[in-house]
């Protein structure tokens, strides 16, 4: 999967399981307040992503994961 | 010496496979609908019996937001509807139990299939993190007090009773005591029980269930001599009970009053009722409501169409009512066995019957056995008025409640 296809697989998981639309998601966006992360959905998201993507974010990377484009990057680096 | 307070029922709420709210419940139990079907699913399971409740999950997308729904499971779903009509019934606003301390006790044994889910994603992930935010609330017994106390901020008292399939009844009696003794002006009581395949899927395994699945709504029929076993069944059911001073200060429909709680346990085998544990309970309940066994208009009976259960309650029943003989019916012939639900449920079940002046049939009661023979069980629907009635649930470990419920008009 090149950049962009990890973008859309993630975006349309994260807006189904967030029950958000599609569009609120945008690379600068905060991830937090976009899918209204409390500590329990924070489990929720960690979890999806891995499931979609294969990565693992581990409770000290998530701290460095403010926005989406901070997801995004973070995905591709470990896939590389 | 403190004076126990008068304790009322001022809501109800029902989410059954007779209906999924209090009017469609009503009409089920005046015409003597079965709710019971037969799952080609469970077969292909390995299931026994294939014969189940006929129950929907209740889509409450565009009701609770997604951050408390994951938390629910299935039979949290149905307690959460059962609640909010019965909260509605009881005119019990967002703003009062916000500034009162309304309390939750409810009935449940059981989260099956949400311990089964994680359970899975353990074993074939190896990474618990996997499992989701919701697993761990919706396995606890106590999820459906710990969910409804969350959505509507309730502040008494907060606490699941996990009694067997007595469960229901023992939510509404404790309340009852809490209320009598002042410690509590409001309770939301009630049961709720799961319906999936994977929660009795062990109960099926000890060959408990009817196998009569050519005729899925002739297969439970409690007290009739061809009986062969329970139908499970589920869904939730919620009582708001109150002290009679608090519903007048509030202004709540006073529907009525719970006049006795009973309670025992048979100090036996772990799935065979006996005759005196019961008949015990029903002694309590008698008791402790202080009125004439002859003021009973109506017994609803555990009677789950079992051998053995339905026989020894029938021998408790004649043992206690003696020459008196009101009419005793199971609605457990229409909705199979509630179980953890059963207690509320079939208060309700009788409430409903007492409040339109009728006593819902003994669906499939067409043979008497020796036992059964010495009660009044009408197979029909009986048009009458009562006043009073009395409601017996058993459960696993021999754990008995019964309960009296005394009418009230407001004229």
């Amino acid at each position: 999967m090149n950049k962009q296809e990890i973008i859309e697989k993630i975006n349309t998981a994260l807006a189904e399981e967030f029950e958000i639309e599609i569009s609120a998601i945008t690379p600068e966006a905060p991830i937090k307040e976009t899918l209204d992360l409390d500590s329990l959905s924070l489990v929720d998201m960690v979890a999806l992503v891995e499931t979609v993507s294969g990565v693992e974010i581990k409770g000290t990377d998530v701290v460095s994961i403010k926005t989406f484009e901070n997801l995004y990057n973070f995905i591709e680096e470990r896939m590389a | 010496m403190i004076m126990k307070k008068r304790v009322v029922i001022t809501g109800m709420g029902i989410y059954s496979c007779l209906g999924k709210k209090l009017d469609t419940v009503r009409d089920s139990l005046y015409n003597g609908t079965s709710g019971i079907i037969f799952d080609r699913k469970r077969k292909d399971m390995g299931f026994r019996s294939g014969l189940t409740a006929n129950i929907e999950i209740p889509d409450l997308k565009n009701v609770l937001s997604r951050n408390q729904r994951v938390y629910i499971p299935e039979q949290g779903l149905y307690a959460y509807v059962a609640t909010a009509e019965a909260l509605e019934q009881a005119r019990l606003t967002q703003d009062y139990i916000d500034t009162h301390e309304v309390g939750l006790l409810y009935g449940n044994d059981s989260s099956a299939e949400a311990v089964m889910n994680s359970i899975d994603i353990m074993r074939d992930k190896k990474n618990t993190m996997l499992i989701g935010s919701g697993g761990i609330f919706k396995s606890m017994n106590s999820t459906v007090t710990m969910n409804l106390a969350c959505i509507f901020k309730m502040k008494g008292i907060n606490l699941t009773i996990s009694g067997a399939c007595a469960s229901g009844s023992h939510a509404i009696g404790l309340g009852s005591l809490l209320i009598q003794w002042g410690l509590q002006d409001c309770i939301v009581c009630g049961g709720a029980q799961e319906v999936n395949p994977y929660s009795v899927g062990s109960f099926d395994g000890i060959s408990a269930f009817s196998v009569r699945e050519d005729a899925p709504a002739k297969a439970s029929r409690p007290f009739d001599r061809d009986r062969d076993g329970l139908v499970p069944g589920g869904g939730a059911a919620t009582v708001v009970i109150e002290s009679y001073e608090s519903a007048l200060k509030r202004g709540a429909p006073i529907l009525a009053e719970i006049c006795g709680y009973g309670f025992s346990s048979n100090g036996d085998h772990i799935s065979v009722p006996n005759v005196d544990g019961p008949s015990r309970s029903l002694q309590m309940a008698i008791r402790e409501a202080g009125v004439n066994l002859r003021d009973v208009g109506y017994v609803n009976a555990h009677a789950t169409s079992t051998p053995v259960g339905d026989r020894n309650e029938a021998k408790a029943i004649a043992n206690v009512f003696g020459d008196y003989h009101p009419e005793v019916t199971s609605t457990k012939s229409m909705t199979g066995h509630e179980m953890w639900m059963a207690g509320a449920s079939e208060v309700i079940y009788s409430m409903l019957m007492m409040k339109n002046d009728f006593i819902a049939p003994n669906i499939n009661f067409e043979n008497p056995d020796e036992d059964s023979a010495k009660l009044n069980i009408p197979s029909h629907r009986v048009d009458k008025h009562f006043d009073m009635f009395l409601s017996n649930s058993f459960g696993f470990g021999g754990t008995n409640s019964t309960l009296i419920v005394k009418n009230i008009t407001n004229k």
